[in-house]
């Protein structure tokens, strides 16, 4: 009976305005035969009080970075959130409205996403901004199409092999089918080679995929890549990650076609991966084959300045199969959780995240690579997130540091392969992040255990 | 009393050396930057985002928030959206340390409780659906439809058969065949019966050994059973190929029918819709597919499995079917959408499935029936779970059109429905009221439609004339796009 407001009175009185005697007549529109016998097997229903027992019983049966003490990266950080993210995002006017066709009964959301594409161009140094995707790795396989069908190119694609190694499987999986050669370069010493990378790029390329700071947590020469890119009249898409440009130049100040990136840092939940964040921004000349929904700022018929859905014509709805994106739905709530969260941080706030989390990273280094056994994998500058190896399995200091409550990694064979990293390499390598959440205390405490 | 704050810009209410956040300084032994960063990676200066106090955010956006029309706050019958309510306990629940923390790459061992959950999830949609192998991994039904065609193209590719062809009817929703383009696939549109029904001596004529996949969405986007789907479905599996079902209007036959049990051999949910997870002002969804037995190696991965030691001990695991088609996004799936889905079906059960869609189906056919009297429902004598009306008798004879009905509605505090879709009814309405709206609401929101049609056609045209604003200009938003604002005025 869960949220239904039927009263024994009111459906013979709807019934018989219908004309029908019963409910399973307007049942018979679908035919006897297809219909289900009987109940589903589902489980039993359970009231709140019921639900709420089963479901925090469940839930203390996992335990996650409120408890332990967090230091996995691989694209998911724990990072600070606000308060006052959870509190505008949990309006029930914000979460409980639909994507805004109607203008004049969804102004709220259409500023709020004009102002989260505001803030993304800001932040990229790009002109445009969409307004939000499913996540980072379909971000970059958009972005990925996105350059085929500006360059008329089909060939291939060249990503540098610091790219998330699942992006890669999400890029492969999305234009394989195509013919299109998917061409991952090699890293050395953690970062892309670039000798190799030149090599993989021709006057087929469509674009070359850059993320920075990489998989790793090494941060690239993006502005090389971008070099190479346009001599081959090819695109260059920068994934980056959000919270960095606190201190790192823009994409777009580093010749970026197109940024793209994994939204989780700005204020999103670790929700064991999902809903994030896919942003995507360009430069101007791009703007008529970007991917997803779009607000544009107007006129009412009063001249009052407004917001609408605009430049619907790329869009699924309207185009159909020649449509830029099959994207309808996308990630509207989690623009919304970014936007207050960059509203909050301000340039300052920004900056002072990126700088905690880099101070407390190096530290961190420092610490665990005086670990007996334990050395850094790369010798490239970083950020917030390194890599460690060892002649040990990852596995051995994973154990040692769970044991201890402390949660690193991933170990780099829970991914993907990644180009120019043997399966013996990734056996002995894991990632540690170190956000502005972590204290002294906490990586003292890691390198201890980690030491005995 | 409007507060006019709430729609000037963040860039505008911006001044120099106000934040919201502050952090504490750093607790390790600290090194300048370039120390650490080689000069050349190093920005002079931060992004210029605009500089707020706490305050001003929270007014500007709670003041937004008021700006919109929701579930909570609305009657939002807006056609093959769903927009049944959330339920609070949801919100709740998932916020709960051991589920909203839970880190992608941490042991399984320290997740089962949550794996439990998402394995339970699994399970309940394969048996809703009829279909056996599930992948929760899609974050949206567009995502789900896009799987879905890359499992079947596998498929055929594994057997050798190299397929070109989707067939879809007209009524089919914008994804489908942009779904089947980016799969690369040939899109084949039918048309449909005088009734909107698939027509499938238009059928038989497209189906042959090259097509690979007829997708269809039943009950179709009219809010009507497709009464030959099985006929339709013997067509394609004759030919060798498989049915696709677009399950967004799931809500209608949860329970009553299954897609597997009426031919289907591959579904989307759009968990956003069916099993409340809220829409969030655009998302997010989630898109889970179920498969019949022959599709499931090739599913994209991770999804969970279940393994019950000797001694009863139970383990959840991550694992990645064998042939599968690989990854569609980065880590599991929209994981906190699906959670607000088992909440709900935890909440409702067998019965209560059952009963959802069936007053959803009884609310459309009240709604339809008491609004008959004025406008026209060209398709269907009963529908199931939404109708859509059409407003061409009442453009012809006052000229009012669907456009003017649906913004005079929002004067009148009603969401208005979907307006001109689907393509194949002119002048479309289409109304989903949902099994969360009581009878009371039902009967106001006709009333207001009986007296927008009798008011001036000339003053419809002006109509919203009670919200913060009226008729946006359109065409002045693409001919000139403004897509961000002007930069932060520093002083
Ligand atoms: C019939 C139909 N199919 C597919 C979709 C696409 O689903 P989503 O928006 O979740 O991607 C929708 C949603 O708008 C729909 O109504």
């Amino acid at each position: 009976m869960a949220y239904l407001f039927r009263t024994p009175q009111q459906q013979t009185e709807m019934l018989q305005t219908i004309g029908v005697p019963s409910i399973d007549e307007l049942l018979t529109q679908i035919p006897a035969g297809l219909q289900h016998c009987g109940l589903l097997n589902l489980p039993p229903a359970l009231t709140e009080i019921e639900l709420e027992q089963h479901v925090r019983k469940l839930a203390a049966d996992s335990v996650g970075a409120a408890t332990r003490t967090c230091f996995l990266g691989g694209g998911a950080y724990d990072h600070f959130i606000p308060s006052v993210v959870d509190e505008i995002t949990g309006r029930g006017e914000f979460y409980t409205a639909y994507t805004p066709y109607q203008a004049e009964a969804s102004q709220g959301s259409l500023q709020a996403f004009f102002e989260y594409q505001s803030l993304i161009c800001e932040l990229t140094g790009l002109d445009v901004s969409n307004a939000s995707l499913y996540e980072g790795g379909s971000a970059i396989s958009e972005a990925v199409t996105m350059a085929m069908r500006s360059t008329d190119r089909r060939g291939n694609v060249v990503l540098c092999g610091g790219v998330h190694p699942e992006a890669v499987q999400v890029v492969k999986t999305h234009v394989l089918h195509l013919d299109t050669d998917v061409r991952v370069a090699p890293l050395v010493n953690g970062v892309t080679d670039h000798a190799a990378l030149a090599k993989l790029v021709d006057d087929q390329t469509a674009a070359i995929v850059v993320q920075d700071p990489n998989v790793l947590g090494a941060l690239e020469d993006v502005a090389a890549v971008s070099a190479l890119a346009h001599q081959h009249g090819a695109l260059c898409i920068v994934a980056f990650d959000p919270l960095s440009l606190g201190v790192l130049k823009r994409p777009g100040d580093r010749g970026a076609d197109i940024a793209v990136a994994e939204g989780q840092s700005l204020g999103i939940p670790l929700q064991f991966g999902g809903p994030y964040l896919g942003v995507l921004a360009c430069r101007n000349e791009f703007v008529r084959k970007l991917p997803g929904r779009l607000i544009g700022q107007t006129v009412d018929r009063n001249g009052k300045r407004c917001f609408v859905l605009n430049l619907q014509a790329r869009e699924q709805h309207i185009r159909r199969e020649k449509a830029t994106s099959n994207i309808c739905t996308n990630q509207g709530l989690m623009a919304l959780r970014a936007t207050v969260y960059l509203a909050s941080m301000g340039p300052q706030g920004l900056r002072e995240v990126a700088e905690l989390c880099c101070q407390k990273a190096h530290y961190a280094a420092e610490k665990l690579t005086a670990v007996p056994g334990l050395k850094l994998l790369s010798t490239a500058p970083f950020l917030k997130e390194f890599a460690l190896t060892s002649d040990k399995p990852a596995a051995h200091w994973q154990a040692k540091a769970e044991a201890a409550g402390f949660d690193i990694g991933p170990c780099l064979n829970r991914l993907p392969a990644i180009a120019g990293m043997s399966a013996a390499d990734r056996d002995r390598a894991f990632l540690v992040a170190v956000t502005e959440c972590r204290t002294k205390d906490d990586i003292d405490r890691l390198a201890a255990a980690l030491s005995c | 009393m409007r507060n006019t704050q709430a729609v000037q810009l963040l860039s505008e209410l911006s001044h120099t050396g106000r934040r919201a956040e502050t952090f504490p300084p750093a607790d390790v032994p600290t090194r300048s930057l370039n120390e650490m960063i080689p000069a050349d990676f190093l920005a002079a200066q931060p992004p210029q985002l605009p500089e707020l106090t706490e305050p001003d955010v929270v007014r500007h956006y709670v003041n937004l928030s008021t700006l919109n029309m929701s579930v909570d706050t609305h009657f939002y019958p807006l056609g093959s959206c769903t927009m049944k309510y959330n339920p609070k306990r949801h919100e709740r629940l998932a916020k709960l340390p051991g589920i909203i923390d839970v880190h992608p790459y941490q042991s399984p061992a320290n997740m089962q409780g949550l794996l439990a959950i998402l394995y339970e999830t699994q399970e309940m949609l394969a048996e809703i659906a009829g279909l056996p192998a599930v992948s929760m991994q899609p974050a949206a039904g567009a995502q789900g439809e896009l799987t879905a065609l890359l499992v079947a193209s596998a498929y055929f590719r594994d057997k050798g058969e190299h397929r070109t062809k989707v067939v879809f009817p007209a009524s089919a929703h914008g994804t489908n065949p942009a779904s089947a383009a980016i799969a690369g696939f040939d899109c084949i549109q039918l048309p449909a019966t005088a009734n909107g029904f698939i027509d499938l001596d238009a059928l038989r004529k497209a189906v042959d050994k090259n097509t690979a996949v007829f997708m269809v969405t039943n009950p179709n986007t009219l809010g009507l059973f497709e009464p030959d789907i099985a006929a339709a479905a013997q067509i394609l599996h004759d030919a060798g190929g498989l049915v696709y079902i677009d399950g967004a209007n799931m809500n209608a036959i949860m329970g009553i029918t299954r897609p597997g049990d009426f031919g289907g051999d591959m579904m989307h949910y759009n968990v956003h819709k069916t099993f409340t997870g809220p829409h969030g002002a655009g998302g997010p969804g989630s898109g889970p597919i179920g498969v019949r037995d022959f599709l499931k190696d090739y599913l994209p991965g991770p999804i969970i499995t279940k393994t019950t030691a000797a001694e009863g001990a139970v383990t959840y695991d991550l694992t990645t079917p064998v042939k599968s088609i690989g990854r569609v996004r980065t880590h599991f799936g929209n994981v906190g959408i699906l959670l607000r889905g088992y909440f709900y079906l935890r909440t409702l059960g067998a019965q209560g499935v059952r009963d959802a869609a069936e007053q959803a189906i009884l609310n459309a056919n009240y709604l339809k029936a008491i609004l008959a009297p004025v406008l026209n429902v060209p398709m269907g004598k009963y529908c199931l779970h939404e109708f859509v009306a059409s407003a061409s008798d009442v453009l012809k004879s006052r000229g009012i059109s669907a456009m003017e009905i649906a913004k005079r509605l929002l004067d009148f505090g009603f969401h208005a429905p979907t307006v001109y879709f689907p393509l194949v009814v002119p002048e479309a309405l289409m109304m989903e009221p949902t099994e969360t709206e009581s009878k009371e609401t039902l009967d106001a929101f006709a009333a207001a439609v009986q007296m927008i049609l009798e008011e001036d056609p000339e003053f419809l045209k002006l109509a919203p004339h009670t919200l913060p604003i009226s008729r946006p200009s359109d065409v002045q938003a693409a001919r000139q796009p403004v897509l961000k604002w002007t930069p932060c005025l520093r002083d």
